[in-house]
Parts: structure tokens; C-alpha cells; sequence
């Protein structure tokens, strides 16, 4: 084999794919999988860990890995990661643990992602627990939402003998993995609900339809349901808007609102109760992870679909990978355009998009090229459904309603880096309700991080009460 | 799982719940709702809170058949259990935070449509818990479709019944009953509050317009997630683009934008699911509900 490429990874068929939602990629066999282990140079000093936001010890499980000790790979990888399955699907590898990766100074970094995926999913096929054992410490934790940092933390704070519960707004658990990810990137049933069930497994208490600042709030959790310490994880869950006109169209959706028809209502199943628009020719306005979704979404529910992004292919925002798969399975991409209407028909539905073309100017003082529209450059674009999917803010509901949280003038939780603490004695937060739109696993990081800092907090107030 | 306590049929097809949902019960206030799933698999559905007990932990919700979501709610019965309701959500009525001083020096007239009636009761009833008095107008198609009329003459001075068909108190829409109340019977209202379907709450708007008394509506658009994630819900307000679901449900009804926000009621209905409703529901599909945006 070429020790300087990756082992190629089963892929669906892009035309085969994108007309359903199963998972594009197919992971690694064992023999695949234990050649690729064969690429780590197994470094003394290892830059992926460095790389990787909790701190996966990457090299001691793909050396377990590489000698087919699939079940000791999983319970290094559990160490540090209690979502592992979702993180080897998820995780931007490219621009952290493959990043930093000596393998891929000469060639190509090892497939340490999909290696995670392999041993997380040869681990759920064979029902295997994370291992737990921890006595309880008789003090409770709430945890508010059930995305990636909440998860996170909670798993954590349950490893150190707290009792916790955690508060979800929807009927469902997952947050982010269940509303937002597509099925075709992240199974819902084969891997989101089992690494939860994991969690809960653990001794973690969901409560489902339950909205903080709303049926409760976090001075009703401290002082009436007896909890010791709050976690914030209620990530950024509001949808921006371009404020141009024609926007509240019919046929003009939030990324937000029609992945969340899809994902969590599961709308792209015929049998589903919940409705979702399919147009003939969709724009999808924007150039994140979230506008991929949305688009190869759209696609596998029949449409012609158009991403409209107003920088170059270069400055788009999501995934390499992402990018390479809605290209492959026939997403258009029209770069250096800017919608400036909505066009509507007599009914109030969208009948076109008048866009104009962009230029990027010369690089500024930071580095940046700015986007610039081209006079005169004007024309429309005939859709019949536009998917604005332009980012997305924390929601004010908790901050709103919680005295001395503070927050920056982007509606984000002001929250200690290193343990989370916010301005609120007791209270810690993490993830994209601290610092707006980002990825799981920064999420999860952030959500680990409050864990110690709740456990440090609780642990002085314990022994100052004692003494 | 949220118990239902009772499983109440009111009219033809409109249905009232009593369901066990402490939570809720605990912290709402009149003027919010909340999501429900009748079954796991079941859409989400939002409804007004019409009435609760924080000592029971109960919420009493009425809703209309209007389409299969519904239909299947309405299957559930006494004993049966919904599998999500969620909330309180949304806003309480204004009322509800102004000086109880200032409430009692107002002439207050609520103007409720068809089954837009349940939302107004438990305004009605908090002020009455305040000791502060109002008139209601109760609209229908017909007699048959009147809901609630004794419990809301418990707690409100004066209840007008109004019928379309006139089988019922006045003849007429309830826009007529308040322009005769107001210029032909010596009424004085300074505040109004119109909850019913959309096309009710323009009418009415445009008349406590002309009659200058400031008008509060409840709107209850499409939604799915009622937190603000989504944005279905979206309305225009004076012009600003508002979320019904955290931002209201209630609106100052001379800034609503009514034309817009009945069309995107219409997002997904088809020719064929209009056709199904009208088979279906015969002639008491006249979308009184203020939910479906039926036709008119």
C-alpha cells in the first residue's frame, strides 16, 4: 500500500445518494480499518492530541486499533469522549487532530476521524457500554439542553458522583445532532439516540418539553428544585434573516425551520405528519455547514438546487468534505452573488431571487477581502423556494429571564474560557450560547470544561460548609 | 406521557381537554400556549391555554378539527394520554402586567370568534379575579357553534352572543354587534382585545380603527419548534418582521400586516387538502378557529 495516502473510505454512489437519506459514507471494515491504524507514526510527542478540543489520547487507541484491540480502543477513545460515533462523523478533523498530523506533512494524514467512527460503531454493534463506576455525591447538577455541551458536561459530571438532569425544550433528545444534522451525515437511530441511551445509562436524567425561561427558570432550579449548580449548553438556535424585501414570502424558510421539519419531524419520509415544502429550483442562501445541509436536503427531496454565496469558493465557510459531496451529487454553486429581493407572484409565493454579482477587494489590513457588488450586475433567478441559512444567534429566553447573567452585545453567555463560571454565582455556560455558531465538538469541549469548573465550585462550597 | 382528566366534545368538532401537565399548570398565565404531540409520531400542534389549575397541575386546551393533526387528537379520550405538551410559551397578555389601578379605569371589550373563544376565557376570568369588569362578544357561524358561553357570563359583566345566520342573539358578524354596542347603546370601550380567525381579526381591527379604541389580537400562525428556532411563525409588525411564537402570540392589531400573515397560513395547503376539509368538515368549515386560516 501507499503508506502517504489515506485507505479510500466505502462511499454511497453520489447519484445513488442523492436521491435518499441514508448515510453517505459506508466506514471502514476491520482490515481497512487496522491497515489505516498502520499509517500512525505513533508519536512520543503527539500533535493530534493537541489538536483535538478534549484531548483524545489518539495515538494509544489506534495502536489498539492497528493489533485489532477494537473494545480497548473504545475505552481510550470513552476516556475522554462520551459521544464518539457523532464526533467521528461530525468533527472538522481536517482543521484540528488531521491538521497537526506528521503523516501529513508528506502525504495525507491518517484517517483519525473515521478511525473513531470505526471503533465507536463496532462498539454499539456489540451493545458495549461506556464503563462507569462512581459513587454519588448527594449534590445536583442541572444541565439546560440536551445538544453536544450538555451532553458532554453531563456525562462528565455524572463520572464525578453528581446527580443530574438534563432540561430539553424539544420532545426529543440531541439538540443540534436531532434538528440540525441530516440523516445522511448523522443517523438518528443507529447512532444519535444510542450514544444518548449511553448517557442516560450512565445515571443522567432527561427531562424532555421542558422550556428554561419559560416552564422554568434557573433561579427556580436553584432555589425550589433544589439544584446546586446550573449548566447553560442552550446553544444558538435563532435564525437570522436578510431583512430584504419579499423575505417573508411563502416559499422563503430558515435553514433552521425546514432542517428541523426534516431532521427532527422527519418530514422527508413520506409517512411523516409534518409538512415541508418541495420546490422545483431552491436557492439556498449562504455558504456554512448548515447551507450544505439544507441544500443536499432540498436535493434528495427533488429540487434543483443552488447555493448563493457571496464570496468565493475559497472563503465558503463549511467543510472541505461537505462542500466535495453536495458538488458531487449535483449541487450548484453560484459563487460572488448576493440576493437583494424576493420576488412574489400574486398568492404571496416566491416566483424568483433578484441577485448581483460580487468581486472581493484586495486584501484589508487583517488579511480579509471584503465582498463588493458589481453595478449593474443585476439579474433573477427564477426558484420557487429560498432557504436562508445566513448563521444563527444564542436565544435570549434564558438570559432574559436570569438575574446577573451577563452577556456581550452579540446576545452571548459571558462565561469564564477555562471553567465556564459566568457572572452568575453558580451558574456555568458552554458551547454556542457562549460563543455563537461554532461546531459539536467545541461544544463538547466547552461543556467538559464546566464540568471540572462546576466540580472545583461545588467541591470548595462542600468543604466551606463543612468547616 | 400528559394525562387527560377529561375529554370534553363542545361542539360538532370542536374538543376540550382537560390535561394534566404540571409544569405548565405551575407558571402560566392567560394570553400563552402550548405545543402538543398527540402520539409519538404526531406533529406539532400549538394551542392556547384556555384555562388552569396550579393546585390540580391541570390546563384545559380547546381546539377545532381541522386537518389530520387534529382529527387524530380529537380521537383521544378521557383516560388516554398525550405524549408531549410543552410550555407555557410565548407571552403573557399585556394585561396581565399592568397596574391592577389602571386596568380597573379602563372599559375593556373582548370580541371572540368561534373557537378563538377559549383563548379570550381566561383573560376574562383573571380579570375578574382582580376584581375588574369587561364585556364580551361572542361570535358564530350558528348556535351550534357558540362554545363557552356560561362559563365566560360567570366572570365577564355583559356576554353579546352574535350568529352569522342570526339562530343566536344578535344577527350579524361581531364587528357589527361592537359598531351597534358603540354607536347606537352609549358603550365606552378604551381597549379591545380580538382573538378568532384571522380574517375576524382584520374586521374587527379595521372597525376599533374607525372607532379609535386601541386593539390588542392574538395571532397563531404556522409554528413548529415555538421557542423562536424556526421562524415559521413570522409576521409583520408595523412594518418589523416579529415571531409570534416568543415575541407574541399577542400584537397591537392596528400594526399587524393581516394580508401577508393569512396567506403564509396557507404555506401548505393544497387545492386537494382544501377539498378533504370541505368534504370532511361540510359546512362548519369556515375556519373559525383563528389556527387554520381556513376560508372565510
Amino acid at each position: 500500500m501507499d503508506m502517504l495516502k489515506k485507505v479510500p473510505i466505502a462511499e454511497q454512489d453520489p447519484i445513488v445518494r442523492a436521491k435518499n437519506f441514508d448515510e453517505v459514507c459506508l466506514g471502514y471494515t476491520k482490515e481497512e480499518a487496522m491497515l489505516e491504524a498502520s499509517r500512525c507514526l505513533e508519536c512520543k510527542n503527539p500533535l493530534c492530541v493537541m489538536g483535538c478540543p478534549v484531548s483524545v489520547p489518539i495515538p494509544e487507541f489506534i495502536h489498539k486499533v492497528k493489533e485489532g484491540d477494537f473494545d480497548g480502543a473504545f475505552k481510550t477513545i470513552c476516556e475522554c469522549n462520551t459521544l464518539p460515533a457523532i464526533c467521528g462523523r461530525v468533527c472538522p478533523q481536517e482543521s484540528q487532530c488531521e491538521k497537526k498530523c506528521i503523516r501529513g506533512i508528506k502525504g495525507e494524514a491518517v484517517s483519525i476521524g473515521k478511525l473513531e467512527r470505526f471503533v465507536a460503531d463496532n462498539a454499539r454493534e456489540k451493545c458495549m457500554r461506556p464503563p462507569h463506576s462512581h459513587e454519588k455525591n448527594g449534590m445536583k447538577v442541572a444541565v439546560v439542553g440536551s445538544g453536544p455541551a450538555g451532553l458532554a458536561c453531563a456525562g462528565d459530571l455524572v463520572k464525578y458522583g453528581y446527580d443530574v438532569t438534563i432540561f430539553e425544550a424539544l420532545h426529543e433528545a440531541g439538540g443540534v445532532l436531532v434538528y440540525g444534522i441530516p440523516e445522511f451525515r448523522l443517523p438518528k437511530e443507529d447512532v444519535v439516540k444510542k450514544e444518548i441511551d449511553f448517557i442516560k445509562h450512565m445515571g443522567v436524567k432527561i427531562e424532555l418539553n421542558t422550556v428554561i425561561g419559560k416552564s422554568l427558570t434557573v433561579d427556580d432550579l436553584l432555589d425550589k428544585e433544589g439544584f446546586d449548580a446550573v449548566f447553560i449548553g442552550s446553544g444558538a438556535g435563532l435564525p437570522k434573516f436578510m431583512g430584504i424585501k419579499g423575505e417573508n414570502a411563502n416559499g422563503v424558510f430558515s435553514a433552521n425551520e425546514y432542517l428541523t421539519r426534516s431532521n427532527l419531524m422527519k418530514a422527508f419520509d413520506e409517512n411523516s405528519n409534518t409538512p415541508i415544502m418541495r420546490g422545483n429550483k431552491v436557492a439556498v442562501v449562504g455558504g456554512g455547514n448548515v447551507a450544505m445541509d439544507a441544500a443536499r436536503t432540498a436535493l434528495r427531496l427533488g429540487s434543483e438546487v443552488h447555493i448563493i454565496y457571496r464570496r468565493s469558493l475559497a472563503e465558503l465557510p463549511a467543510r472541505a468534505e461537505e462542500v466535495h459531496h453536495a458538488k458531487e451529487e449535483g449541487v450548484i454553486f453560484d459563487i460572488l452573488t448576493n440576493p437583494t429581493e424576493i420576488l412574489t407572484d400574486e398568492n404571496g409565493c416566491v416566483c424568483g431571487i433578484k441577485c448581483i454579482k460580487m468581486e472581493l477587494t484586495e486584501p484589508d489590513a487583517s488579511g480579509r477581502r471584503k465582498p463588493v457588488p458589481i453595478d449593474g450586475s443585476e439579474f433573477t433567478m427564477d426558484v420557487d423556494m429560498v432557504i436562508m441559512s445566513l448563521g444563527t444567534s444564542p436565544n435570549p429566553l434564558i438570559h432574559s429571564t436570569t438575574e446577573g447573567l451577563e452577556i456581550t452585545n452579540r446576545g452571548c453567555i459571558v462565561a469564564d474560557e477555562i471553567n465556564g463560571a459566568t457572572t452568575r454565582e453558580g451558574v456555568f455556560a458552554g458551547g454556542d450560547a457562549v460563543t455563537g455558531a461554532a461546531t459539536v465538538i467545541l461544544a463538547m469541549s466547552a461543556g467538559r470544561s464546566a464540568a471540572v469548573g462546576i466540580h472545583d465550585y461545588l467541591s470548595a462550597k462542600k468543604r466551606n460548609f463543612k468547616a | 406521557m400528559y394525562p387527560i382528566l377529561s375529554a370534553e366534545k363542545l361542539t360538532d368538532n370542536i374538543f376540550s381537554f382537560k390535561v394534566k401537565a404540571e409544569r405548565v399548570a405551575s407558571s402560566c398565565l392567560p394570553g400563552q400556549f402550548v405545543i402538543v404531540r398527540s402520539h409519538s409520531d404526531a406533529e406539532r400542534i400549538p394551542l392556547t391555554i384556555c384555562d388552569y389549575s396550579r393546585e390540580d397541575g391541570t390546563i384545559t386546551l380547546v381546539f377545532q378539527i381541522i386537518g389530520a393533526g387534529t382529527l387524530r387528537l380529537a380521537k383521544l379520550t378521557t383516560g388516554d394520554s398525550m405524549h408531549d405538551v410543552v410550555g407555557p410559551l410565548g407571552c403573557a397578555s399585556d394585561l396581565c402586567s399592568l397596574p391592577i389601578d389602571e386596568l380597573k379605569a379602563k372599559n375593556i371589550v373582548f370580541v371572540a370568534g368561534g373557537v378563538g373563544t377559549a383563548p379570550v376565557f381566561p383573560q376574562v376570568k383573571w380579570l375578574k379575579e382582580n376584581s375588574i369588569d369587561c364585556d364580551v362578544i361572542i361570535g358564530a357561524k350558528t348556535k351550534d357553534l357558540i362554545i363557552l358561553e356560561e362559563d365566560m357570563k360567570c366572570y365577564a359583566k355583559n356576554v353579546y352572543i352574535t350568529t352569522d345566520d342570526g339562530s343566536k342573539g344578535r344577527k350579524g358578524l361581531v364587528t357589527k354587534t361592537l359598531e351597534d354596542l358603540v354607536n347606537n347603546e352609549g358603550k365606552k370601550y378604551d381597549h379591545c382585545v380580538a382573538i378568532g380567525p384571522m380574517i375576524m381579526m382584520k374586521f374587527a381591527c379595521l372597525t376599533t380603527k374607525a372607532l379609535s379604541i386601541p386593539t390588542v389580537v392574538s395571532l397563531n400562525p404556522i409554528m413548529v419548534d415555538g421557542t423562536g428556532m424556526c421562524g415559521a411563525c413570522r409576521v409583520s409588525v408595523g412594518g418589523k418582521i416579529k415571531f409570534a411564537c416568543v415575541d407574541g402570540p399577542e400584537f397591537d392589531g392596528h400594526l399587524v400586516d393581516f394580508d401577508e400573515a393569512m396567506k403564509r397560513q396557507n404555506i401548505y395547503k393544497t387545492e386537494e387538502g382544501r377539498a378533504y376539509l370541505k368534504e370532511k368538515e361540510g359546512d362548519t368549515h369556515h375556519g373559525g378557529c383563528g389556527f387554520c386560516g381556513g376560508e372565510e
